[in-house]
């Protein structure tokens, strides 16, 4: 039980560490599910396995053993302070629920705002509504029926190509429902913080996931990767408009610590992303582990805990 | 249908008629000029109002109230001889630009909808350039 019980703690951990390579090598809607699901399951088994330190102190802890009729010793058997982890574990629990509970409030009235607001707005052709603006903006809206905002300066700065590329990529946000990928990763992450990484990842995917379906409705890679560049240019203060060549040696281009508007340009230009079974595998694999441990020490806790009240 | 007529629409507004509250008459006017088929100058609306509303609003307060819809850009006005003649900006622009202005105060908006492209650090700005003008030379 003792080493059981900190696997689905210690894998998140990892998972905080694949996340991006994870998101950067895996065809975008493959990488969202994955990621997402992967959020839901680790922040399950590490609430769960939370609940379970907090139970076994509880059985062994004096007052506690003697309410329940347990046995102390046997209870505290294998593990010399189970009191503490349990304290320490209890902390971080109410520490997850109150974080948790903000932001599914936070969360939910965002998105109840945004289907309100949609539901209001007259789009014109395709549910796009056009906002009289100077300012480089464009996004989806969540809604029933989602709408695409776009600024008249945002399509100012880009010719027919470039207006169809932008607005195939924000439909494909809407008829994917992007957005609840992104709650669910973010929820788990509020949950448990080691999975901050995974909800950034789920962002990066839903964002290259609309890419490449911008792309194939427009069927050049090049032309979204040249508008998102375009746009991000623009948008940045002060305005960037200097796009063409610069003039300075190529040198090696380092994507490690880029945002992810230059990942999303470079994954672009380079060929589309193939399957990679083995990855999908891998993940899943260790899905699987972090649940079957979380349940093995639940079992092995309800046994010990059996014992004790026998014994006591 | 118009969005609520409520403040939203209205700025500062310090003018108020001693019946109503000024953010109604604009939404009012702003109705009447919509549902006209061509651009009306402030003597017809006035003579509208006093038809339809039983009401008799002054002159210089339709003006005020016209113009100030002017500057906040929901009416476009041209010159037809002494006075102007106002039409409303098209509707579709009017909802997004309050939606617009509305959007633009409210940081939870963030947590729910992606932007296309967002500015960028001075870094990532260099490398996109970078990978821009490779893929151009690539040709």
């Amino acid at each position: 039980m003792q080493f059981l019980v900190f696997i689905p703690l210690l894998i998140p951990a990892v998972a905080a560490a694949a996340a991006r390579p994870l998101a950067d090598r895996l065809k975008p809607r493959q990488g969202t599910w994955l990621l997402a699901a992967s959020a839901i399951v680790l922040a399950g088994c590490s609430t769960a396995a939370l609940a379970l330190l907090a139970a076994w102190a509880a059985a062994a802890a004096p007052p506690l053993a003697a309410l329940g009729d347990y046995s102390e010793t046997v209870a505290r058997r294998g593990d010399p302070a189970p009191i503490l982890t349990g304290i320490a574990a209890t902390v971080l629990l109410v520490g997850a629920a109150m974080t948790t509970a903000i932001a599914v409030r936070r969360r939910g009235r965002a998105l109840a705002e945004s289907y309100r607001r949609a539901s209001r707005l007259r789009p014109g052709r395709g549910r796009v509504v056009i906002v009289p603006s100077p300012a480089i903006e464009a996004y989806a809206l969540p809604g029933w029926p989602g709408r695409i905002v776009v600024s008249t300066g945002a399509l100012a700065a880009l010719d027919t190509r470039g207006r169809s590329a932008l607005l195939a990529h924000e439909r494909a946000h809407l008829s994917g429902q992007h957005h609840m990928f992104t709650t669910v990763a973010r929820l788990a992450a509020s949950l448990n913080p080691l999975l901050l990484p995974l909800a950034h990842a789920v962002e990066y995917t839903t964002e290259r996931w609309a890419d490449e379906q911008a792309a194939r409705t427009t069927g050049d890679r090049r032309l979204v990767a040249a508008t998102i560049g375009q746009i991000a240019l623009l948008a940045t203060s002060p305005p960037d408009t200097t796009l063409g060549i610069s003039g300075a040696p190529p040198r090696r281009i380092s994507l490690a610590w880029a945002g992810p508007v230059p990942r999303r340009v470079a994954a672009l230009l380079a060929p589309p992303p193939r399957r990679h079974i083995l990855l999908l595998a891998a993940t899943v694999a260790i899905l699987l582990l972090a649940g079957a441990s979380a349940l093995e020490a639940a079992k092995d806790l309800h046994d010990l805990l059996e014992l004790a009240r026998a014994a006591g | 249908m118009l969005e609520d007529r409520s403040s939203q629409a209205a700025g500062g507004d310090t003018d108020a008629s001693p019946r109503r509250p000024a953010g109604a008459l604009e939404a009012e006017v702003l109705a009447l000029l919509q549902a006209a088929e061509v651009g009306l100058s402030p003597g017809q609306v006035q003579q509208l109002i006093a038809a339809r509303q039983h009401t008799e609003l002054s002159y210089s307060t339709i003006v005020t109230i016209m113009s100030r819809l002017h500057a906040k850009g929901l009416l476009a006005r041209q010159r037809a001889g002494r006075a102007f003649v106002y039409t409303p900006v098209d509707e579709a622009s009017l909802a997004a630009s309050r939606m617009g202005r509305a959007l633009d105060a409210g940081p939870s908006h963030d947590a729910v909808l992606a932007r296309f492209a967002s500015g960028l650090s001075s870094r990532d700005a260099r490398l996109l350039r970078q990978l821009l003008a490779q893929s151009e030379s690539e040709g």
